[in-house]
């Protein structure tokens, strides 16, 4: 007996279906692991144009007609031409340069012999840094602008409104889903609004653009129609569905005791859900809104459509702003392959990636963590 | 041996039904002001129903519906006139588990007493203090109000929910198989726990354990089948109960 019990145990089967069903499985989920780093380094590679000076001369640094007509020394020195004051001998900036161009040189012998005209020589002189950080977006012209602070402040203040909208009544919502709603209504309710979720975001955009806009104007008597508020607004019917679906099965997940334990003391329905279920859920209820807000600076539809896309460095919630994710979609059809503008629109890029993931990785780690922490005494 | 005292509680052909099924038949019963008062009986036999109707916890299952009444101190507690919050506030519950809120320990006995109103952080403090020491719990969490209830024992976690149940001072304490998650050291506290707050309240016990409803109650009732067969003394019960199937479950016979 113990010696066939030993037989059959140390005969080791090969279960070659298995075995083929589980390499299968392996080198599907490498290769899309694959395509995703595939990406990533697409996008890094062509955003580090900028700083390689690898970049194909763009519609903007294309020499214009006779040098001697547009370059003339005297007007290279002035002093007042801000642009060209803040980097005189600027070495860093050589990047778009011609192989004849030297700033060494440059300093001796003055600019006579540059081929570019002046304004031209100008962005080059600024570092790119300085053209970044600057207030201005303007990446089609004799001298252009990459100025990101605009596209930011955009998107920080498309996003802000979005949240201001769509936080609270997706978490209102949920609540009230979850705890209030009879059972009949809450199976209409749930499905409804994660359809929203599903919602082509162009039919959101277009609603906002014909509908949302127009009465927010004359409600309001907004100068401006498209501006900050109704591209947040667009914002916002893209970010609820998020908030309310994270939200509810945060909600739907705290054990249903917490609600008996808290009425058998005498609370009400309404004292449950705010001080004890909504307390207990927060985790995911903050984790919701973290998700809510990378969707909305993310959204790129809607911000195209609805915000009226001018790059304008205010604070202002009725003037047009400009989000970092449009400014892709709306500029990387008609840009030069390999110029400046286009490794910056791959930048713009890698901002919005590093941004997100920055949210995802402080929602994962910091916030969920902490919250458990405090409310689970883990 | 006890002598008798004001009727708290008297429920006159109560019943209970979940949808089409009928959980309670007629049961009509009397108990006493500050005394301890079990219900034994086999699993799904109604008794926790019952003790459940009596701060109306069953309404939030959809199906429940009842006939009859459930009278405290003369009040029906389902006529329509009734607030179920503030009826809830009077007869205070413990569950079969522990649930603390996911909130530090001060927080979670604070909680009730915020609900009833405005009240100083001086008194809250005073009566936390108070109700944790009735509780037992006292000495053990004095130095660590502000830590999380979920990082207590299980035996700390029940004391904890009956502090909080009896920090709002209710009339009635009704305990859902208070120790059947607990182990005997945290079960003997509880029962001595009982014995204690019988002084104030007037307390429903529903416990599997019939050692345990033999050592902490006055008065005992056997459910079976969705009725009282039959509530008397603690000691006649577990001495000379008069009906066979209470014998045959208190001897171990079924159940």
């Amino acid at each position: 007996m113990a010696e066939s019990m030993k037989n059959t145990l140390t005969k080791r089967k090969i279960r070659w279906g298995e075995w083929i069903a589980e390499t299968g499985i392996k080198v599907v989920a490498g290769a899309s692991i694959l395509l995703i780093v595939l990406i990533f380094i697409f996008v890094f590679r062509e955003a580090a144009g900028i700083f390689s000076g690898k970049t194909v001369k763009s519609e903007n640094v294309r020499p214009i007609g006779s040098t001697d007509e547009n370059s003339k020394p005297e007007e290279y020195s002035l002093p007042d031409d801000t642009d060209t004051a803040t980097n005189k001998n600027g070495t860093k900036a050589e990047s778009n340069s011609p192989d004849v161009y030297n700033p060494e040189i440059e300093e001796i012998k003055k600019p006579a012999e540059t081929p570019v005209s002046e304004a031209v020589a100008a962005s080059q002189n600024r570092s790119i840094w300085e053209n970044l950080m600057s207030k201005v977006w303007q990446p089609v012209g004799e001298d252009p602008k990459f100025g990101l602070l605009p596209l930011f402040i955009g998107t920080a203040k498309a996003t802000f409104v979005a949240i201001l909208i769509g936080a609270p009544l997706g978490i209102l919502a949920a609540v009230y889903s979850a705890f209030f709603a009879k059972r009949w209504l809450r199976e209409i309710i749930k499905p409804t609004i994660e359809i929203l979720a599903g919602f082509p975001s162009v039919v959101v955009g277009f609603f906002c653009l014909m509908i949302v806009a127009s009465l927010m104007q004359s409600l309001f008597g907004l100068e401006y129609r498209l501006n900050a508020l109704v591209g947040g607004f667009g914002l916002a019917v893209a970010v609820i569905p998020i908030i309310f679906t994270i939200t509810d099965d945060a909600l739907t997940s705290v054990p249903k005791t917490y609600r008996e334990a808290s009425l058998a003391l005498g609370a009400t329905e309404w004292e449950t859900a705010f001080k004890v279920m909504l307390p207990a859920a927060l985790p995911g209820v903050v984790a919701a809104v973290l998700l809510g807000i990378g969707r909305a600076f993310g959204e790129t539809m809607i911000a195209l459509m609805a915000t009226g896309n001018a790059a304008i460095f205010s604070g202002s919630f009725t003037e047009p702003v400009r989000t970092l994710a449009a400014t892709i979609g709306a500029e990387m059809g008609e840009v030069i392959w390999g110029s400046l503008h286009y490794n910056i629109l791959f930048f713009v890029g890698v901002l919005l990636f590093i941004i997100s993931f920055c949210i995802n990785l402080v929602t994962e780690l910091f916030v969920k963590k902490r919250l458990a922490r405090k409310f689970q005494g883990v | 041996m006890a002598k008798d005292n004001p009727i708290k509680l008297r429920t006159e052909n109560f019943n209970v039904y979940y949808g089409s099924k009928r959980a309670l038949h007629n049961v009509s019963t009397e108990i006493q002001a500050n005394k301890v008062v079990a219900f034994i009986g086999p699993s799904g036999c109604g008794k926790s129903t019952f003790l459940r109707s009596m701060n109306r916890m069953n309404d939030l299952i959809d199906t429940f519906r009842s006939e009859g009444e459930i009278e405290i101190d003369g009040l029906n507690i389902y006529d329509k006139s009734v607030d179920v919050v503030q009826l809830r506030n009077r007869v205070g519950m413990v569950f079969q588990k522990s649930i603390p809120f996911p909130k530090s320990i001060y927080e979670n006995v604070a909680f009730g007493l915020r609900l009833a109103g405005k009240i100083s952080k001086s008194e809250i403090d005073g009566i936390i203090e108070q109700s944790l020491k009735r509780a037992a719990l006292w000495d053990e969490i004095k130095d660590r109000l502000n830590d999380s209830a979920m990082g207590l024992s299980g035996g700390q976690q029940q004391r904890l929910c009956i502090a909080r149940a009896i920090a709002v001072n209710p009339e009635i304490l009704l305990m859902d198989e208070p120790c059947s998650a607990l182990d005997p050291i945290s079960t003997a506290k509880v029962e001595e726990l009982i014995a204690e707050l019988k002084v104030d309240y007037t307390i429903v016990i529903v416990t599997h354990n019939m050692q345990q409803a033999a050592r902490v109650s006055d008065y005992t009732g056997f459910f079976y089948m969705g009725n009282m067969v039959e509530f008397d003394r603690t000691r006649t019960i577990f001495t000379s109960p008069s009906k066979k199937e209470t014998e045959d479950y208190i001897t171990g016979r079924f159940g």
